[in-house]
């Protein structure tokens, strides 16, 4: 079924990438491909850890606010207070890392709602943002000059530069984690039935503290990766974000319920996304809000879809 | 040495205490309240004061009843869809979607009020509708069924407007959220009606015990001839409804839509003061006047950061930490763990 679901992914995101690149001449290019990662990294990066967490059985609403916070820190430390960038974003993951176990911490041992703890984080997050800063800080620093113009050329116009090249690596070492270690298969057997996992001798306690742990460092990064490609850090910034990276998850065909899904699904969930934006500039014609609109209708599309696949299993067995 | 001798039956000597303030669940919420208003009156004596100008009322206690008036039409929603086991995200998008489509039929002089005020609250019924009709038909968690129409309604709003936030005056319209009535501002008879009304309905007939039978085992009230189903497609559109009218009210007081603004961030407002309230967002018992009381609460947070100078954008902080804080304290583990730390020593 998940195989099924992944299937339908992929042939919706060929399908809209070929509807466009027919549609807009120019849109077939190493450039827009390129674009496609560097645009979508932060959102990406987000989506990565939204994954663990939504196969865990739960979900994650505060990672806009944990973006929004680490930027605001990350550029804060570098410009206020002079502290070397790669040490303000080694403090900025680890505080991520840090309240995203306080949060599996208070949904585990307390067995409060994740979506209410998740809804409080957001809060404290995105005020704790503010607190640091109440307006954008632009980040000047030698390091983050070169980190803006580094990247791998593809083609003459096209380069990949420095967010994708994050997002594919930790993609890479995600699925690493999910589909080829323990701890992946602790997170699967969670979110499939809680119960039966603690049976098996799976830790479910620490298994589900990680997985927040490990979907506040993926926000912090993509916070960072965010100063990276603004050369700013705003607090204000990734309003709606956990609702876009919830939406690229379950159209990658993840199951909210838990325990179904993969991490090249999420990928396509990202690209289908991060297409739609990109034809919707191609085309000029419609506005922004119409990728809202749209981006709703596939979360609607996929989740009826899902549901439909589901019913027909348990019919079959 | 009797007298002084433990009941064995009862060990706790706070007992009869505690058996007391379990029949008064109010008794938090409005402990916490009245701490914030104590706090207020200390720190800038006139806060309760009240005076009259031109024949009005004028005052902190009636702005926090005028500016909360949103939060407790939403919380009263919102009360029911957590009731009957579910939660709705959407309230935000439904006030900003309502407040646009009012905006644009309050421009068009040939429109009776009538129409300016029911068609957009037909449309929040709607919006409800399509949410209920997700969770019961399609059995999408209501979670992410009303994240849906979180996501695309304020897309939806901005479609009706055309991006633009369409400014009228229309007089009637204008004193929907801005009109006083014998003194009052308008907006707290509008909230005494409709807290009337869903009192009304929920206590003095079964439907508030069709209610809590759903949130609390569905199967058992569908066995019992409830029809679950029906129930809950109804809490969704009462909790439309209640959106499109706090949609209505925000559009009113600024005297033009803002898909973008109108009650941007509300839905998490109102979910707060019904927890803070003291309905459990399991689903099951349910207690309006708790909500109302949280609405109130989170109403005079916010005026208290504004009074202290906190900058609005970090209200949300405070809030969060009250709202984790009472839900740690509902929480059997979170207490049997502080119970734990502090007896520790004593037994040693």
């Amino acid at each position: 079924m998940s195989r099924l679901s992944f299937a339908a992914t992929a042939v919706v995101l060929v399908l809209l990438f070929g509807t466009a690149s027919w549609l807009y001449p120019g849109f077939l290019s190493a450039r827009v491909i390129a674009n496609l990662f560097g645009d979508n990294a932060a959102l990406g990066i987000a989506a990565i850890g939204m994954t663990f967490v939504i196969l865990s059985g739960g979900i994650d609403l505060s990672v806009g606010a944990v973006l929004a916070f680490t930027s605001t820190l990350v550029a804060l430390l570098v410009t206020r207070h002079a502290v070397p960038p790669l040490l303000a974003i080694a403090l900025g993951l680890a505080i991520g890392a840090a309240f995203g176990a306080v949060m599996g911490a208070m949904i585990h041992r307390y067995e409060l709602p994740p979506f209410l703890v998740t809804l409080a984080g957001m809060f404290f997050a995105r005020g704790m943002a503010f607190v640091l800063s109440l307006e954008s800080l632009g980040i000047s620093h030698p390091f983050y000059r070169s980190a803006a113009t580094f990247g791998i050329p593809l083609s003459a116009k096209a380069t990949l530069n420095a967010p994708a090249l994050i997002f594919l690596v930790l993609f890479a070492a995600a699925s690493c984690l999910l589909h080829a270690t323990r701890f992946g298969r602790d997170v699967y057997a969670v979110g499939g039935h809680e119960p039966s996992a603690r049976l098996l001798g799976v830790a479910v306690g620490k298994t589900k503290i990680a997985v927040y742990a490990l979907s506040g460092t993926c926000s912090a990064l993509a916070g960072v990766v965010a100063t990276l490609r603004m050369g700013s850090g705003n607090p204000a910034q990734g309003t709606g974000f956990e609702l876009d990276a919830i939406a690229c998850v379950v159209i990658g065909g993840t199951l909210l319920s838990g325990g179904v899904g993969s991490l090249a699904g999420t990928l396509n969930g990202v690209l289908i996304f991060g297409t739609i934006q990109i034809a919707l500039v191609f085309d000029g014609r419609l506005n922004s809000w119409w990728a809202r609109i749209v981006v709703g209708a596939l979360l609607l599309l996929f989740i009826v879809f899902q549901k439909l696949l589901a019913r027909a299993a348990s019919r079959r067995a | 040495m009797s007298t002084t001798r433990p009941d064995p039956l009862h060990p706790d000597p706070l007992h009869k205490l505690r058996a007391y303030f379990a029949g008064f669940p109010l008794l938090w919420p409005l402990v916490g309240l009245a701490a914030l208003l104590l706090f207020n009156v200390v720190y800038h004596p006139g806060f309760l004061a009240l005076e009259v100008r031109d024949g009005h009322l004028y005052g902190t206690p009636v702005d926090l009843l005028h500016q909360g008036a949103k939060g407790i039409l939403l919380a009263i929603g919102m009360t029911l869809v957590i009731a009957s086991g579910g939660i709705d995200l959407s309230v935000g998008s439904v006030m900003a979607l309502a407040g646009a489509a009012a905006a644009l039929l309050a421009k068009r002089a040939d429109l009776p009020l009538v129409a300016v005020i029911v068609l957009p609250l037909l449309l929040a019924a709607i919006a409800g509708l399509w949410n209920g009709l997700l969770v019961t038909r399609i059995g999408i968690q209501p979670i992410i069924a009303t994240l849906v129409l979180m996501t695309s309604g304020r897309g939806l709003a901005m479609l009706l407007t055309g991006g633009q936030n369409p400014a009228f005056d229309r007089s009637g319209f204008i004193f929907l959220g801005n009109g006083h009535l014998l003194g009052l501002p308008f907006t707290i008879y509008l909230v005494a009606a409709a807290l009337t009304t869903a009192g009304l309905l929920l206590r003095r007939t079964a439907l508030g015990l069709f209610l809590e039978s759903t949130g609390d085992n569905e199967r058992a009230s569908r066995a019992s001839g409830v029809d679950a189903r029906l129930v809950k497609t109804a809490v969704y559109v009462v909790s439309g409804v209640c959106a499109g009218l706090a949609g209505l009210v925000a559009t009113s007081n600024i005297k033009q839509a803002d898909p973008i603004r109108t009650g941007e961030m509300m839905e998490l407002d109102a979910i707060f003061a019904v927890v803070v309230g003291g309905t459990a967002l399991t689903g099951g018992r349910f207690t309006l006047a708790g909500s109302v009381v949280g609405a109130l609460l989170i109403q005079t947070l916010t005026q208290t950061m504004f009074y202290l100078g906190v900058p609005p954008p970090i209200a949300p902080v405070p809030k969060a930490i009250i709202v984790l804080a009472v839900c740690l304290l509902q929480s059997a583990g979170f207490r049997r763990d502080v119970v734990g730390l502090v007896k520790r020593p004593i037994r040693r």
